[in-house]
């Protein structure tokens, strides 16, 4: 038995090749836990870095609601931490741009897709598919390694002299398009760091979707078909496909942007005066760079709420102890969605100036997305109805996440509508819609699966008492702040003061609830950190020889408690039946790697 | 245990599409550097499909100032060729090398395929030589442009427009890059041929995979030629 169990080690690490000799020697410290090719290390390595930034992009929208909600007082702590930005206890306006900017990059970018991702497809989809590591262990490491320097490089902007990117995170021309720190001091050094931390980013995600496709595809153990893959792994492996196809376009978009701004072509400008003297640029386009930018830029919600999605329905099944409702349909709505994804980008575009018709197929297209969007929100419901709920942490935030995706989904259609969205087009409206349906929501997500895969990552479970705080503070909170938008649908977004205009001035007192909700939001965040960091040492432990906290079927939890190079200390697991067998044939849950019993037939 | 592994051996027996989903080995009997290779160059063709809808949209806004391209390229950037009047034959030229280059790289992966470790070197040397001397030849040519006065931010009379030459310049230049990176990965594949390396792994997969990086690179300039010196 165990010659045999020692040569399907080998038959599994052939596809290793050269990085395939792990087993054989000992590892020191710095191979095992700094550049380990381990894709659970990797995996806790960009959680802890997603963590890290949440907290900084968090803390950068407490920073700015201050000033949205007092913009007459002054804060002199303000001063002390942020010197000159801050200067007599009042944000700049050069710095709320910045932080506006810093913000919308870090959180969607380095925490909602790198963190995110980053995390749950490392860690998931070697355990789920039945794999020892991901097809190319150094690409892993390597990934990680390019997102670390990437988000070395982004962080170190926040410290030059004439501060980070102030643009906008969609880093338009002309206003990004030209060098000149006398138009805004973050157009100079800051927009260049952006500039290069977004292409490390982008390396880092190429090598890193590479792994998640071809890990799918290659590794996965015998009998393990394509539609016995968990949902997890199906939205990681999709996530994956559009960020190959949609991340070019940025790159693409933002090399051409720094020739324009280093070299001096004219890729996006053209004809422009700055103080009554014209400059040199010829011929450029700036609804070119929009068209580039956009073409990643719509794609990237999908990166980032398909993920999220994919750990919902596993964590929804589970805690319902019933099979997800529609597999299939979840599958073909998932693809459905990565096709129509690339092309919807220019409904952010229609008051740019694009012909009017070419609005009317993008808004086609914009509406049709939330057919496959509802079939998995209908799914998710019919997975909860009449199940046997445990209203734990990680339910709980799989239903909050169910709910955001709702509220923020149905003002989807709303401004899917060139007619209305012309209306509502850089609006509070549109941060409500968007903050709710793929930054709140996305975050539920990221939470239920934390919460959902702590045991895994660290053998213990997270504090159950401190996670109920959590999530009823930041489902109220996260209503608290962003429902009120709704209403605020005539006032202008990125505004750093509304004193002078009269017209939006009558928002005043929400817009003070909406920052102190935020800022209570932003503490409650705080005390999930300290419960990670704590259940990391002195959580309760998970008991059994195999670390299945939660009673669930997938291959993850059949491996021992204790991490091992390679997760599963014989052979590898081999699979029967697909991830969703609960509740059947008079058992609470039936693993996938149980073989069907005689007469037994096969779910399809 | 003995049941399974029959099972699996039967799975390589058999090329029925549902058993090569079934897991346990690749659904496209291809190790996984292969078919990240694929992935990569899916990829890096949206890279380029960016650039040249980049081209397209800023060549048909201008129609007509845009430089008729048998003008731009009408000499050939050598001393012994000066004054002579040879339309595009330097850039046939180039791509007759490529296209030279994508010949000898099948016949390396062939030959891998036989596990001929001289036969492989035999037709990885030219690859690479072709590979080298396109990029001379596009040395040669950038900096006859730019004697002419064209470059990324300046136009010549014959070009008249800026952005001719900041396209032709990036576009061109994205693209050698792209080369150059191949001529690197194929000194490294006939270094490691030669030390025997494959033959001790057993199969030559990593030329057919530089060979797919190869044949994409060559394929990718067949549209930049398209942009740059047809239309």
């Amino acid at each position: 038995m165990q010659t045999v169990a020692h040569g399907d080690v080998h038959t599994q690490d052939t596809h290793h090749g050269d990085h395939g000799h792990h087993d054989h020697h000992e590892q020191s410290w710095l191979e095992k836990y700094v550049f380990s090719t381990d894709h659970k290390i990797v995996a806790k390595q960009f959680l802890i870095t997603g963590m890290m930034w949440a907290i900084v992009g968090a803390l950068l929208s407490v920073l700015f609601r201050i000033q949205l909600a007092w913009p007459d007082e002054t804060f002199p702590f303000l001063e002390t931490f942020l010197g000159k930005w801050a200067e007599g206890g009042k944000i700049s306006n050069e710095f709320y741009n910045a932080l506006i900017t810093m913000h919308g990059t870090i959180l969607i970018f380095f925490v909602l897709t790198g963190g995110l991702s980053g995390t749950f497809a490392n860690l998931l989809i070697p355990y789920q598919i039945g794999s020892r590591d991901m097809a190319s262990g150094f690409i892993n490491m390597l990934s990680y390694w390019f997102f670390f320097i990437a988000s070395m490089v982004m962080f170190s902007s926040f410290f030059i002299q004439t501060g980070p990117a102030a643009g906008g995170w969609t880093a338009y021309p002309p206003l990004n398009g030209l060098r000149d720190t006398a138009i805004s001091k973050g157009s100079g050094l800051g927009f260049d760091l952006w500039a290069l931390a977004m292409v490390l980013f982008i390396i880092s995600s190429l090598l890193g979707g590479l792994n998640y496709i071809s890990t799918t595809l290659n590794l996965r153990t015998k009998g393990m078909t394509m539609f016995k893959l968990p949902l997890t792994v199906w939205s990681f492996m999709l996530t994956a496909v559009i960020g190959l196809l949609a991340f070019p376009a940025l790159l693409a978009g933002v090399a051409l942007l720094e020739f324009d701004r280093l070299l001096g072509t004219s890729f996006y400008l053209n004809d422009i005066i700055i103080n009554g003297n014209l400059l040199d640029y010829k011929g450029g386009s700036p609804i070119l760079y929009q068209h580039l930018f956009w073409f990643l830029g719509h794609p990237e919600v999908y990166i980032i709420i398909l993920p999220a999605m994919g750990i919902v329905s596993e964590v929804i099944s589970v805690h319902s102890r019933k099979p997800i409702f529609g597999y299939r349909a979840m599958v073909m709505s998932l693809s459905t969605i990565v096709v129509i994804s690339f092309l919807v980008w220019a409904h952010h575009m229609f008051v740019s100036g694009m012909n009017p018709n070419l609005g009317a197929v993008f808004m086609l297209f914009s509406l049709l997305i939330a057919v496959p969007s509802s079939i998995k929100t209908f799914n998710w419901l019919g997975t909860i109805w009449r199940g046997s709920l445990r209203l734990n942490s990680p339910m709980m935030f799989a239903i909050g996440f169910v709910s955001m995706f709702i509220t923020g989904g149905v003002t989807g259609i709303i401004l899917g509508s060139a007619a209305i969205d012309i209306q509502l087009h850089d609006t509070y409206f549109v941060i409500a819609h968007f903050h709710l349906v793929m930054g709140v929501a996305a975050f539920f997500g990221m939470f239920a699966g934390v919460y959902h895969w702590f045991p895994r990552f660290y053998g213990r479970y997270m504090n159950e008492t401190l996670g109920m705080i959590h999530f009823w503070i930041t489902l109220i909170g996260g209503y608290a702040i962003f429902f009120p938008m709704h209403f605020m649908n005539d006032i202008p977004r990125r505004y750093y003061s509304f004193a002078n205009f009269e017209t939006f001035n009558r928002f005043e007192d929400m817009m003070v609830f909406i920052t102190v909700s935020a800022i209570i939001v932003f503490l409650a965040q705080l005390l999930f950190v300290v419960n990670f960091f704590y259940s990391i040492f002195k959580g309760r432990k998970v008991e059994g020889e195999v670390c299945n906290p939660w009673g669930s079927t997938t291959l993850e939890w059949t491996a021992p408690v204790e991490r091992l190079h390679g997760n599963w200390p014989g052979e590898l697991p081999t699979v029967y039946r697909w991830p969703y067998d609960y509740s059947v044939n008079g058992r609470d849950f039936i693993p996938q790697n149980e073989p069907l019993k005689p007469g037994e037939v096969e779910h399809q | 245990m003995s049941t399974a592994a029959i099972t699996h051996e039967q799975g390589h027996a058999t090329t029925d599409e549902k058993v090569l989903w079934q897991g346990g080995k690749s659904p496209f009997k291809a190790g996984y550097g292969k078919v990240m290779m694929w992935y990569f160059l899916i990829s890096d063709t949206f890279t380029f499909a960016s650039l040249l809808v980049t081209y397209g949209a800023l060549r048909f806004a201008m129609t007509d100032n845009w430089p008729k391209s048998a003008e731009v390229f009408s000499s050939i950037p050598l001393p012994m060729f000066e004054g002579v009047h040879a339309p595009l034959v330097f850039v046939s030229f180039m791509t007759f090398l490529l296209i030279v280059s994508s010949y000898t790289m099948v016949r390396a992966v062939q030959e891998g395929y036989l596990m001929n470790r001289k036969g492989v070197i035999k037709f990885l040397v030219p690859t690479l030589i072709c590979g080298l001397m396109f990029l001379g030849c596009q040395y040669l040519e950038w900096t006859h442009m730019m004697h002419d006065g064209v470059t990324a931010t300046t136009a010549s009379e014959i070009t008249k427009v800026v952005n001719f030459g900041q396209l032709f310049f990036i576009i061109t230049g994205f693209h050698g890059l792209h080369v150059f990176a191949g001529t690197i990965l194929l000194t490294w594949l006939i270094v490691a041929t030669a030390n025997g390396r494959f033959d001790k792994v057993g199969h030559y997969e990593m030329v057919e995979k530089i060979g797919l990086y190869w044949h994409f690179v060559d394929l990718v300039w067949v549209y930049v030629f398209l942009c740059f010196y047809l239309l």
